[in-house]
């Protein structure tokens, strides 16, 4: 059973949601960014997703943009979020780590060359945004083959005709991004949520993880109430921006405030599913 | 690389919107299913006699072509070689070649009963287009653009204004082109049901570089008819500069299986390709993916995309549409680039010898012109797509050449 799976199944049997925690490799710099990884099981997240910083992120708010040319103007590169992944496994093997970002880095690190390195580090997923099924030669089927999960994105345009080719090559979870909208933007309704997790549960097994403009603990636990995960991601590179200081450098309180910040995250999506478990 | 050449080179892309290894749909997911039915929209438009009725009256009488082939005698007696015509599509109506695209787009985003119109610019001439016929179909107009452009393209920021269009100032990455098409592309994520993204140039997921190649064939089209009838023949030669490409595909494709025509694209090398400040992607990049589609790029050796340079606005962009980099592989055109210092010395020799005071994007074309014509007999025909005319580039050339307006 990978990582992935055994998280899920505990995660079932606790009877609640699972908390995705989203940060970018290297945000604000590499120590630190180590730093706020190996703090975040503690504080509570189930599934760590690390961005891949890029220039161009298209689909993400300014949040994201922000916190991915942060990493790269502290030298952050593909070989070092391979290294993070590395460091963090030397203390934690159970957490799954999903990598997130865009395909040209993959794409210019090479394929096969990315996908050995990445499993060799303790990856256990990917999602990349610019990667729907029409193009999963490029990397879906060389990263199921290398044995890493290949997380999907659907979205409130993935109507029922269209959900079994998304679902086709999928693994580890389903990604449903909650708008239609870029990441950090407007708050999802919550019960539009549950009837799209709904629909989406009755054409997978898969869990299924919600994110996009979740960012306080009551949306997360309202949102926890109808998924298997919430993920949480332009509220934690906001909360690292906000605790830098003038020249834009980590301070003492920057590991604090993204652990704090998915403390209180973990806590409403435990209750939550108590509260609907009773 | 060169690869064996199929019988016609006209026949891509292939269903999933490739051209050898570039092109394809590399798009959040949230925006597939409204490739899919753009697709399928222009697919069933392309073949109805009606949208193409209604597209050539347009093109004759709201944009005024044909554009002129008008033989640079001047131009021609200077250089001492090849005869030399232009392809005037500067005398468009909005004064260059984006008004073919964006009307061809506009009348399919009616069909689709689209009322939201989006758009990214760089030099502005997409943008102005855009806000043109946007004006003129009664619908809302949004326009992208980055704030560097803003600043040295002043004159086509106030016509998209007076136009109706919003004209929404990009401060993120570099705040050119590039950025501006990032910020469209994440406005399209957000109002994908209401909005029609009408992308400028021939790049973009499938089906857009091949629909804007379609919509720009009209140069090449017409240049063929009217050499034919000034000379009796073809050209020996084509020129035209690349940013994204879509001037150049649009006389280009039509001739792509006329093989013993040569030809040119010219892309910008900006203060020169060994700087490092340029925006010649074919002779200074290479694979990668951006915007939707593979194609060449200029990134660092870890895939981040590398801030371009270029006088031009309009060619001030990483990448370079699929076709093109295909058509590089293949070896079927030869891709050259001309330095802001060639692009402004050509501007000011056509200014002065035709009385034509072309856009500083075509001043890269005619830079490589003054090489190329020299060196050819007198009965070689060579033409230039003139694609945009340079009123919006006085306040840059004004201050590069140390005055002032």
């Amino acid at each position: 059973m990978s990582r992935i799976e055994a998280r899920f199944a505990a995660l079932a049997k606790q009877g609640r949601a699972g908390l995705v925690t989203f940060v970018t490799a290297g945000d604000p710099d590499y120590a630190t960014s180590l730093a706020i990884l190996n703090g975040l099981p503690a504080a509570g997240a189930d599934v760590v997703e690390l961005g891949m910083p890029f220039t161009d992120p298209m689909a993400d708010g300014p949040a994201i943009q922000a916190s991915s040319l942060r990493a790269l103007h502290a030298g952050q590169r593909m070989t070092k979020t391979l290294a993070l992944v590395r460091e963090f496994r030397e203390s934690d093997q159970a957490t799954p780590i999903v990598l997130m970002g865009y395909y040209n880095p993959i794409y210019v690190y090479g394929v096969d060359r990315f996908l050995a390195d990445a499993k060799a580090a303790g990856v256990d997923g990917l999602i990349l945004v610019d990667l729907p099924p029409e193009e999963d030669e490029e990397l879906c089927l060389p990263a199921l083959r290398a044995g890493l999960a290949f997380v999907r994105l659907a979205t409130p345009t993935t109507d029922d005709k269209r959900l079994p080719t998304v679902l086709k090559n999928s693994s580890g979870f389903v990604y449903y991004v909650s708008i239609t909208g870029i990441t950090g933007a407007a708050a999802p309704d919550t019960s539009k949520v549950t009837a799209a997790v709904v629909r989406i549960k009755r054409h997978t097994k898969l869990p299924i993880a919600v994110g996009f403009g979740v960012r306080t603990a009551e949306h997360a636990a309202a949102i926890a109430r109808g998924a298997d995960a919430v993920v949480v991601g332009s509220a934690l590179v906001e909360a690292v921006r906000q605790s830098l200081d003038a020249a834009g450098k980590a301070t003492a309180r920057t590991v604090k405030a993204v652990t704090e910040l998915t403390a209180a995250l973990s806590a409403g999506v435990r209750s939550a599913r108590r509260v609907a478990a009773e | 690389m060169k690869v064996q050449q199929p019988n016609s080179l006209r026949l891509g892309p292939d269903a999933g919107g490739h051209f050898g290894i570039y092109g394809g749909r590399f798009v959040a997911e949230t925006l597939m299913p409204l490739v899919l039915e753009l697709e399928r929209a222009y697919s069933q438009a392309k073949d109805d006699p009606a949208f193409k009725a209604e597209l050539e009256y347009f093109l004759k009488h709201y944009v005024g072509r044909p554009s002129p082939l008008y033989f640079a005698e001047r131009l021609t007696e200077h250089l001492r070689g090849a005869k030399i015509y232009l392809k005037r599509d500067e005398l468009n109506h909005t004064g260059a070649h984006k008004i073919n695209n964006v009307l061809g787009q506009i009348l399919l985003a009616r069909r689709m009963g689209k009322k939201r119109i989006i758009a990214e610019t760089g030099a502005g001439q997409h943008g102005v287009a855009t806000a043109t016929a946007c004006a003129r179909f009664g619908l809302e107009c949004v326009v992208y653009m980055g704030i560097v452009d803003i600043e040295r393209q002043k004159p086509n920021v106030f016509r998209m204004k007076l136009l109706g269009a919003e004209v929404r100032p990009v401060t993120s990455g570099s705040k050119t082109l590039k950025d501006a098409m990032n910020e469209a592309l994440r406005d399209w994520v957000t109002n994908v049901e209401s909005t029609f993204y009408c992308i400028g140039t021939v790049a973009g997921p499938h089906p857009y570089p091949m629909m804007v190649r379609d919509f720009q064939s009209v140069i090449g089209n017409e240049t063929r008819e009217q050499i034919m009838l000034a000379e009796g023949r073809l050209p020996d030669s084509l020129v035209a500069c690349i940013g994204g490409g879509s001037n150049a595909m649009g006389l280009f494709h039509p001739f792509l299986d006329d093989t013993g025509i040569e030809i040119y694209g010219v892309e910008a090398a900006g203060k020169g390709l060994a700087t490092g400040e340029h925006a010649a992607s074919i002779n200074g990049g290479k694979p990668g993916v951006l915007h939707g589609n593979r194609m060449y790029l200029l990134y660092d050796d870890d895939g981040q995309i590398i801030e371009t340079h270029s006088i031009s606005a309009g060619l001030d962009y990483p990448g370079v549409g699929p076709e093109h980099s295909w058509l590089h592989d293949m070896g079927r055109v030869t891709y050259l680039s001309a330095t802001d210092d060639e692009a402004l010395k050509a501007f000011q020799l056509l200014s002065t010898l035709e009385g034509i005071i072309p856009a500083l994007e075509p001043a890269h074309a005619l830079a490589k012109v003054m090489e190329l014509a020299p060196n050819k007999p007198k009965d070689h025909l060579m033409v230039v797509n003139l694609c945009g005319r340079g009123d919006k580039d006085i306040f840059t050339v004004a201050e590069h050449l140390g005055g002032k307006l």
